[in-house]
């Protein structure tokens, strides 16, 4: 038998316990191989059970691993990092759990924060070139890490009550879709719920809208002062959670770029 | 040939990440896992810069699959570069083992035949690893739990032709030849005999479970007697090669895994001094 088709072989007995596979491989190794099966399945749901601590307290450890051992049998693992075997697993969740999408928006929640957490760095602006900016010009370029989720449920609510160890609310659909802002600060993962004008702002901005072209357009929907006390407000906050990581005002684009 | 560095040192776990930054610990060398820290960015990696300003570090890893028959995945090849040219690690080392086929990533170290097709594989798999390294590699045995037959070599023959032909240096896992010793029925006296010693650069020291027909290689366990007795005997042919206590389960304080290792410095005085 070639190394190859011996490894096929391993595989298809891993994956799928299959018996013509194991004959293959070699009788003898019967008590051995049970224990390469054993510990790859055993490992596989060790994995999610640290990725998803928040959606197994929530839909229990008996629901958990049938999740897990269904997640096992549809989506072999194929990355060399183990960290990457749950990025599917919301999706399965989804599939799952039909009639309770919550389940699967706060496993999207864990797996975002989880690859936040170890994300490029991406060192934030420093405060003491603002005052130097033409904001009317400028083009703010925010950390390729921040991420957006769209979450139909009161997922977050839930989320936050499992991790702060309160009793979750029971699960309900929303009738306007939150978005869950989540960003780095250093080495601390954070996230909260923005509103529909701040989700349009970033959006626009990440697009390559100008400052003054936001402001502008702010302006025109609430007013002047209204309009720029919100940028304001905004602005303030992205620079001090520290997601902004350059800006162009086009006059020194090299030395901050 | 890979410089020795004649040390003793412990596998670095999240456990510990305190003791070793926050105090000056007594370990000549800390050994992490690869992969954990072949991440773009964040807490591991700078905590991993913090630890390599203190100590010297080794990175050994579980996923670069040396035995696999359709080669190397070269995206893992481009991460461990990168982490290595930022560590500058005493050693790079993996298993004699593979667990990728075809898109498929078992993450366990499955056991190779030891047939010449499997060893040209590995050679030619190795030489390339070690060319998109830039550095030599160390390769360590494996603890197996099936002995697929008909072989065309042992094991220790095996690992000998493959440092001779590649250049590789071995991670001697004195537990490992315990564990396959039992579980395969032959002497590890005579394995640890026959394996190339000039080539050995560093030691693991570990423990293992006694499963419902074969020992398991759980790692969770202090060093037992059996394999102290395999170290001490060794240990005269090696000379001062890096030994560590490689401890992936149950992790203990850190005075415990510490105490370990005052026992393999004593027992390595106790027998360099009778081979000098």
């Amino acid at each position: 038998m070639s190394l190859l088709a011996l490894q096929r072989d391993m595989r298809d007995w891993l994956r799928g316990d299959d018996p013509a596979a194991a004959g293959r491989i070699g009788t003898a190794t019967a008590p051995g191989i049970a224990i390469y099966q054993n510990n790859y399945r055993t490992q596989l749901v060790a994995c999610l059970e640290s990725s998803f601590p928040r959606t197994r307290a929530w839909i229990g450890e008996d629901m958990f691993i049938h999740a897990a051992v269904h997640h096992i049998d549809s989506v072999p693992p194929s990355s060399w990092t183990l960290d990457a075997y749950g990025r599917d697993f919301p999706a399965t969740l989804a599939r799952l759990h039909v009639a309770d999408p919550e389940i699967a928006e706060i496993a999207n929640i864990e797996l975002a924060l989880e690859e936040l957490f170890v994300a490029a760095d991406s060192p934030a602006v420093g405060l003491d070139i603002l005052g130097d900016v033409d904001w009317d010009r400028a083009v703010l370029a925010f950390a390729p890490s921040i991420d957006l989720l769209h979450l139909n449920t009161n997922g977050f609510v839930i989320w936050s009550a499992l991790v702060d160890q309160r009793e979750p609310p029971a699960p309900q659909y929303l009738d306007t879709p939150d978005v869950a802002l989540l960003w780095r600060q250093g080495e601390q993962c954070h996230i909260r719920i923005i509103d529909n004008a701040e989700l349009q702002a970033l959006l626009s901005l990440r697009s390559g809208k100008t400052f003054g072209a936001l402001c502008r357009d702010v302006a025109l929907l609430l007013g002047e002062e209204a309009g720029m006390t919100l940028v304001g407000r905004w602005l303030g906050s992205w620079l001090s959670d520290q997601m902004v990581v350059a800006i162009d005002d086009r006059k020194q684009a090299a030395a901050r770029f | 040939m890979i410089p020795p560095f004649p040390g003793f040192g412990i596998g670095l776990r999240k456990q510990h990440y305190a003791d070793f930054l926050d105090h000056r610990v007594a370990v000549d060398f800390l050994e992490v896992i690869s992969e954990n820290f072949m991440i773009d960015g964040g807490r591991p990696r700078r905590i991993l810069r913090d630890i390599r300003a203190r100590y010297p570090v080794a990175l050994h890893g579980v996923s670069m699959s040396v035995g696999s028959a359709d080669g190397l995945d070269q995206a893992y090849l481009a991460r461990l570069r990168a982490l290595v040219d930022d560590i500058e690690p005493l050693f790079v080392s993996d298993h004699l083992s593979w667990s990728r086929i075809e898109g498929f990533s078992s993450h366990d170290l499955l056991p190779l035949p030891y047939t010449q097709e499997a060893f040209d594989i590995v050679c030619t798999n190795i030489d390339r690893a070690q060319n998109a390294l830039g550095r030599a590699m160390l390769v360590e045995n494996p603890s197996t739990y099936i002995d697929f037959a008909p072989a065309d070599m042992k094991e220790w023959q095996f690992i000998d032709a493959l440092c001779a032909r590649t250049g590789c240096g071995l991670l001697l896992d004195v537990n490992n030849v315990f564990v396959s010793a039992s579980n395969h029925g032959y002497d590890p006296i005579a394995y640890l005999d026959a394996v190339p010693h000039d080539r050995v650069r560093q030691i693991h020291l570990a423990g293992h479970s006694q499963g419902d027909h074969l020992l398991i290689d759980t790692h969770d366990q202090a060093v037992p007697p059996s394999v102290w007795q395999l170290y001490a005997h060794v240990l005269p042919k090696l000379g001062a090669v890096a030994t560590m206590i490689e401890r992936d389960d149950a992790i203990p304080p850190l005075a415990d895994l510490l105490a370990e290792l005052s026992t393999a410095r004593r027992i390595a005085a106790g027998k360099l001094e009778e081979a000098a």
